[in-house]
């Protein structure tokens, strides 16, 4: 004490010196670390979305630079397109099945692997595997098994006395969406059952054993303890769920390319159709567009009108943490 | 669907991006092949099976040996994987050095993209040594664009067996004919004709050899230019090919067969499961190589030409068919053309007629040919009145694609023969 008042005064600090560098400094870190991101951000995500916002008004078979400018007539075009109004309806179908088929199923499987099960470690894996595996190799795979003359799927529709069901699995332009659908689901179930199972490990014990005690039979538990508090996993599985359904490629390219006459083509086929098959970049580029709004409008919509009370919980619990 | 959909369709966003890149690296690969004294030859065919994706291999090797400095990198892709591949690059203005192409429409218009070299110069010191017409489908506006490797036509192969336990002791040289032998191999409870619908150009070529034999070539090319293809005569094409349809010939799920998979259109055949298929002249392979046992139907595979129908203006001599060439790409070091000529000394494309069991269309090759189909092929191309490319080839890209989905549309009995010509005609005018 007494030896730093003795001390002579330090001098004051430079007003430019001082503040300056520390100011700058976690700004020149920030932009260092932020830039690889944002470089490949900007190269492999903006860069193309442009790329195709600007294709999208010239009519341009993709050779050289775009030059003949038609403003709006490909979207003009998209909207009478009995194709592309198609690839909308067979996205609606999947979606509703999806949600009133596939993911009950899943939450119900989930919640079955929540028992006290023998082998339930075995099952769980088991269930997870299709996910594992890539859609061009699932797709592979399904070709194979609806294969009309010598499928799997032909073989037991005949063991089960279903004979004529057969070969119309793939090939039959009213039925090869529900098979498509049956191949989505075989591939995605685990995915949501694990969701599902790891937001019902969430949920305290001591709630389902409190509604046991006050009389709660288990439809009761499930369907006033666990299913909401399973509404944020529900929330995002379903998120999930229809923004695949809208980007849907992979397996309808591979499993059967869109046909029978187009009947199972979704938005993204009929893309790659136009720009790989017909030369026409332009209103492939316009279709592209279109798929990116609708994903983009869904996606703000609904943040902003389902997500938002999770989103919100998920800021808050940080806050409270610090 | 979930993650991995969400990665793929960014990676199809994405193909613009590396459309972009391939741009820029195009440049950069276009100044060291002209300019440094290694010269890269990128090759890129679709042999992709061996024994003859060896021999190609082969051939580079002896061709680097002799010529120091050029290093070939060759790759061999599947048909589909390589129509869709190489039209990215060269969209993106980097195409391959050598590459294969049917010629027609879709080699005009990346003609007239300055995507390949006009050959017709340097072909010329080994033009005479190939049969004639050989480089028509390669030749746009007078200049050449490509070198023709193999040749063919499609025609029916039938099983002779299937075909005489139905009575049908000749092969039918007339559309009522044709029908009336359909019905005989139903009536044996046999599949008459297998058909891979999922891939839809082997269905075109019903319609275009009934739009051959009865409006005649002229018409077809005429219908191109003139943009319109609403033509009684091409209705009538459809109509006739309804008939059929109506017959149920095909077998059992074919909207949603392939061709050259393991339950396809040439697996049926090559099993002795349907009597017949209409291809080219690479389907006795394709059929051994996909049949049971890799055995295919040996000597009871016959072949006999498309039927003539009654009263058209086109003859039963007029084939459809083509072959397979290689083009050039934009900045392809000179030796790429010397290569192409190398593959056309006799000796290799003897090779190249044993190996792949193709028809050569080098003259001094044609005694390489053994199969006796093949030669039945080869003696009905020599005596053909008239050609015609692959319809799917031969017209602009946007044009084909709407011959092949509409076509199909007719065989799945969900379009009729006027939808069709309106149909296409909307294309062609689309452009």
């Amino acid at each position: 004490m007494l030896t730093d008042e003795r001390r002579p005064a330090p001098a004051p600090p430079q007003p430019p010196a001082g503040p300056v560098p520390r100011r700058r400094r976690p700004w020149a870190t920030v932009a260092l670390f932020l830039s690889p991101a944002l470089v490949l951000f900007a190269v492999l995500v903006l860069a193309p979305i442009a790329i195709a916002a600007y294709g999208s008004f010239f009519d341009w078979n993709g050779f050289g630079a775009p030059s003949n400018f038609v403003g709006l007539e490909n979207f003009r075009r998209l909207l009478t397109d009995e194709v592309f109004a198609g690839d909308l309806r067979r996205a609606l179908l999947l979606v509703v099945l999806s949600l009133g088929i596939q993911l009950p199923f899943s939450l119900a499987l989930a919640m079955l692997l929540n028992q006290p099960l023998r082998g339930r470690r075995a099952y769980r894996m088991l269930f997870f595997t299709p996910y594992v595996l890539s859609e061009v190799v699932t797709a592979v795979l399904f070709t194979m098994i609806f294969s009309p003359n010598q499928g799997l799927a032909n073989h037991i529709t005949k063991l089960i006395g279903l004979g004529d069901l057969g070969a119309t699995w793939l090939a039959d332009p009213d039925t090869v969406m529900y098979s498509l659908f049956l191949v989505i689901s075989w591939k995605y179930f685990g995915f949501h059952t694990i969701l599902y199972l790891a937001g019902r490990q969430g949920i305290p014990q001591e709630l389902h054993d409190a509604a046991a005690i006050d009389g709660a039979g288990p439809w009761q538990a499930f369907r006033r303890i666990t299913l909401p508090l399973l509404g944020p996993t529900i929330r995002i599985s379903v998120f999930l769920s229809i923004l695949g359904t809208i980007q849907l490629f992979d397996m309808v390219w591979v499993l059967t390319g869109g046909g029978p006459i187009r009947s199972s083509e979704t938005l993204a086929v009929t893309m790659f159709q136009e720009g790989f098959k017909r030369y026409h970049v332009g209103y492939a580029s316009a279709i592209s567009m279109a798929i990116f709004l609708i994903s983009l409008t869904f996606g703000l919509l609904y943040q902003r009108f389902v997500l938002r009370r999770d989103l919100e919980g998920a800021i808050t619990t940080i806050g409270d943490q610090r | 669907m979930r993650d991995s959909v969400r990665f793929s369709r960014r990676s199809v966003l994405g193909l613009a991006a590396a459309a972009s890149a391939g741009a820029v690296l195009a440049g950069c690969s276009g100044d060291e092949g002209g300019s440094g004294s290694s010269k890269k030859i990128r090759w890129w065919h679709i042999a992709n099976t061996d024994p003859m994706m060896s021999e190609w291999a082969k051939m580079a090797r002896q061709f680097e040996a002799t010529h120091p400095g050029v290093k070939f990198e060759i790759t061999p892709l599947e048909n589909e994987a390589f129509k869709t591949k190489l039209t990215t690059v060269v969209q993106a203005g980097d195409p391959p050095d050598i590459f294969h192409t049917w010629g027609g429409g879709v080699l005009a218009q990346q003609a007239d993209a300055g995507m390949v070299k006009d050959i017709s110069a340097e072909i010329g010191t080994w033009r005479d040594t190939l049969i004639p017409n050989a480089l028509d489908a390669y030749t746009i506006e007078g200049k050449t664009y490509a070198s023709a490797v193999d040749t063919g036509m499609v025609g029916f192969w039938y099983n002779k067996e299937l075909f005489e336990r139905a009575g049908v002791s000749e092969p039918p040289a007339s559309w009522a004919d044709y029908l009336e032998a359909v019905r005989k191999l139903k009536a044996t409870s046999v599949t008459p004709i297998a058909l891979a619908g999922k891939e839809k150009w082997p269905g075109h070529y019903y319609w275009a050899y009934l739009a051959m034999r009865i409006g005649g070539l002229e018409a077809l090319r005429q219908a191109a230019v003139d943009k319109d293809f609403n033509k009684p005569d091409f209705v009538a094409a459809g109509a006739r090919l309804a008939e059929l349809v109506a017959l149920q010939p095909f077998q059992t799920g074919y909207l949603a067969a392939g061709y050259a998979t393991a339950d396809g259109q040439a697996a049926t055949v090559g099993n002795g499961k349907a009597a017949m298929e209409l291809m080219g002249q690479w389907a006795p392979m394709v059929q051994r190589d996909n049949s049971a046992g890799k055995k295919g139907l040996g000597d009871r595979l016959g072949f006999f030409a498309f039927p003539a129908v009654d009263g058209g203006k086109g003859k039963i001599t007029d084939v459809f068919g083509g072959g397979g060439g290689y083009a050039v790409g934009k900045d392809a070091p000179p030796e790429a053309v010397e290569f192409l000529k190398f593959i056309a000394q006799p000796e290799n494309a003897r090779i190249e007629a044993k190996t792949a069991g193709v028809l050569p269309v080098v003259k001094a090759a044609g005694d390489a040919v053994t199969d006796p189909n093949l030669k039945l092929v080869g003696d009905t191309l020599s005596r053909s009145t008239g050609f015609q490319l692959y319809l799917d080839q031969a017209y602009a890209p946007a044009v084909g694609q709407q011959v092949n989905d509409s076509v199909a549309e007719l065989l799945a009995g969900k379009s009729s023969p006027e939808q069709v010509v309106k149909a296409v005609s909307t294309a062609a005018k689309q452009g």
